[in-house]
């Protein structure tokens, strides 16, 4: 499994309700069913990715998220998991704000644009970073809004929104010591786990 | 007629009536004292009885669901998802499908006779509804010695009666699978019902539904209520690629006969229908469409309805079905989830409106395939296999 993976599995509590937003082929789902017995649903828009959700013996929903999540009632679940779906959001702050409505605590995890690589891309070459990582060029790129832990944390601030856990990965979503001496500079990748 | 049939069908395939003394109590508060089932079975029922799978048909629908009849070059209704190696794999499962009480292809129903008065029943058949279907079903299930069904599939008002029987028999089916359906009609739904209804009461040759005794049939009745039934079951998006505004003379005739594509097509449709249908079923039929409605016993909450459902649900919808558009099927979901309950859910992209269904649209069937693997895998395992031979079909 995933490192970013390995950490939401060690935030998530045996036989909770899980919706995961974004939960394409449902390899978290699954392995969330498997070792902590949680139940729930995976929302998904790609056809691929639902045909092997159910391949995979995950429940999956047919639903693209930009649309909201109206049809779900407050607090219908214990956990709201969203992996590096933030970014591709219209609106990211109305969307938090959904998954905080119907989950009594959420997980979002999304790409670092402050991270030194992206600062050096755009600093040193005047162009938008594109890495093996991030690979699409500014015009078909389907992360139409990237932002820096800064900025989130910034959000969570003005929403009052409480950061319960903060985990930076890299791209290979390892953990290393020395991206939490300067986590917006030196991580990539952020979960954060947060709550009203 | 064809001498060999196709890899994956069923082949040669024929009913079988079965009668029940034991009387059934219905919705409308009648009894119905004995009646019969006219059923087809295909695949082979394992010795723990645990692989079966119940067909619910739709409106126009019977118990001819797969294979071929002696004679005929046409399969049953559903053949492109039931046969071995299709979605429906007859190689895993033992698929029944019966006609409906109140059909008119041998199951009891107003064309057939009422052993009471040895006359056809015409009107005085009582009305079903999806719960009474749902309870002969049952009986059925008993008959055959099948405690749990590995899944019951339907589409349009079949999907409804495989919602009515994780609501009646929790406890009865594994999965339900629920195709282009809605939890109850709309006032528009049944508003086209009703035209459908006026066309054919109103038909001279109706004689109040006892037409039978009279060897007549309201056939332009029949007629127009498959025409208009037929325009529902299609899309906007469908109809203009099907038909476009093609003449078949190839100009305008300045006069009332059918000249564009569609009013002939639409004629034929209801022309072929109103010689194989009964006028008295498809009355009944829309009818039971009309009280489709399991949330009304409590308090119109689906969830509430749902609540002591055990049965993975897939609901299926088509994003140009119009009928039953894919928002109906999302109260269907909103109501599973409310309720805790397992489902999955997805909206087939398709042109061809209501009637995607019954047509193995590609990404859909990959859908139906990928969940049947997943209702395979649920099949208990035998607790003893060694030395005994399966219930046979036939």
């Amino acid at each position: 499994m995933r490192a970013d993976q390995e950490i939401i599995h060690e935030w998530i509590k045996p036989e909770t309700r899980v919706l995961d937003l974004g939960c394409g082929d449902g390899t978290l789902l699954r392995h969330l069913i498997d070792n902590k017995q949680v139940c729930g649903y995976g929302l998904e828009n790609n056809h691929q990715n639902i045909a092997a959700c159910i391949k995979n013996n995950v429940n999956v929903i047919e639903k693209d998220i930009d649309e909201g999540l109206a049809s779900i009632k407050d607090n219908s679940f214990d956990s709201v998991i969203m992996t590096q779906a933030l970014q591709v959001m219209h609106r990211p702050d109305l969307i938090v704000d959904e998954m905080l409505r119907i989950g009594k605590e959420c997980i979002v995890t999304f790409p670092n644009f402050g991270h030194w690589r992206a600062r050096g891309y755009l600093g040193f070459r005047g162009k938008m970073p594109v890495s093996k990582f991030l690979s699409y060029s500014w015009y078909d790129t389907p992360n139409i809004h990237f932002c820096t832990f800064k900025d989130f944390e910034q959000l969570c601030v003005q929403k009052n929104i409480h950061i319960l856990n903060r985990t930076v990965v890299d791209n290979e979503h390892q953990h290393r010591w020395w991206t939490n001496l300067w986590p917006n500079m030196l991580g990539e990748i952020a979960i954060y786990r947060i709550t009203r | 007629m064809l001498n060999k049939f196709p890899d994956d069908s069923v082949g040669l395939v024929e009913p079988q009536a079965i009668k029940f003394t034991e009387a059934l109590p219905l919705a409308c508060g009648r009894t119905l004292d004995q009646y019969t089932l006219m059923v087809e079975t295909y695949g082979k029922l394992n010795t723990d009885r645990s692989n079966a799978i119940l067909i619910c048909h739709a409106l126009s629908g019977h118990h001819h669901a797969a294979g071929y009849y002696e004679g005929d070059n046409k399969p049953g209704w559903w053949d492109s998802a039931i046969g071995p190696g299709k979605a429906v794999d007859t190689n895993k499962f033992f698929i029944v499908s019966l006609n409906n009480l109140g059909g008119c292809h041998g199951s009891s129903g107003p064309n057939q006779t009422d052993p009471q008065t040895g006359k056809p029943y015409g009107p005085d058949f009582p009305l079903m509804t999806v719960k009474d279907w749902v309870t002969s079903q049952a009986r059925l299930a008993d008959h055959l010695g099948i405690n749990q069904w590995s899944a019951v599939i339907g589409g349009s008002l079949g999907g409804m009666q495989a919602m009515q029987w994780a609501i009646t028999y929790p406890e009865r089916l594994r999965h339900c699978m629920v195709i282009a359906a809605a939890p109850k009609l709309s006032a528009q739904n049944i508003a086209f019902n009703e035209v459908a209804r006026q066309a054919i009461s109103k038909d001279p040759h109706f004689y109040s539904g006892r037409y039978y005794d009279h060897n007549a049939v309201p056939k332009t009745g029949l007629m127009l209520a498959r025409m208009v039934g037929h325009i529902t079951y299609l899309s906007d998006d469908g109809m203009r690629e099907k038909f476009g505004r093609e003449m078949s003379a190839g100009k305008l005739m300045f006069d009332f006969n059918p000249q564009f594509e569609v009013e002939s097509y639409l004629q034929y449709q209801g022309e072929r229908f109103s010689t194989a249908f009964d006028a008295n079923t498809y009355l009944l039929m829309t009818k039971a469409l009309d009280y489709f409605d399991p949330a009304a016993d409590f308090n119109h909450d689906l969830a509430k309805a749902l609540e002591h459902v055990s049965a993975k649900f897939m609901l299926i919808a088509f994003t140009t079905d119009w009928r039953f558009s894919p928002e109906r099927s999302r109260e269907i979901l909103d109501a599973l989830v409310e309720a805790k309950k397992e489902v999955s859910y997805t909206e087939v992209d398709s042109p061809q409106g209501h009637d995607a269904f019954l047509i193995p649209i590609p990404r859909y069937m990959e859908i139906f395939n990928a969940y049947m693997s997943r209702i395979a895998a649920d099949i208990p395992t035998e607790t003893n296999t060694a030395g005994q031979e399966g219930y046979h079909a036939r």
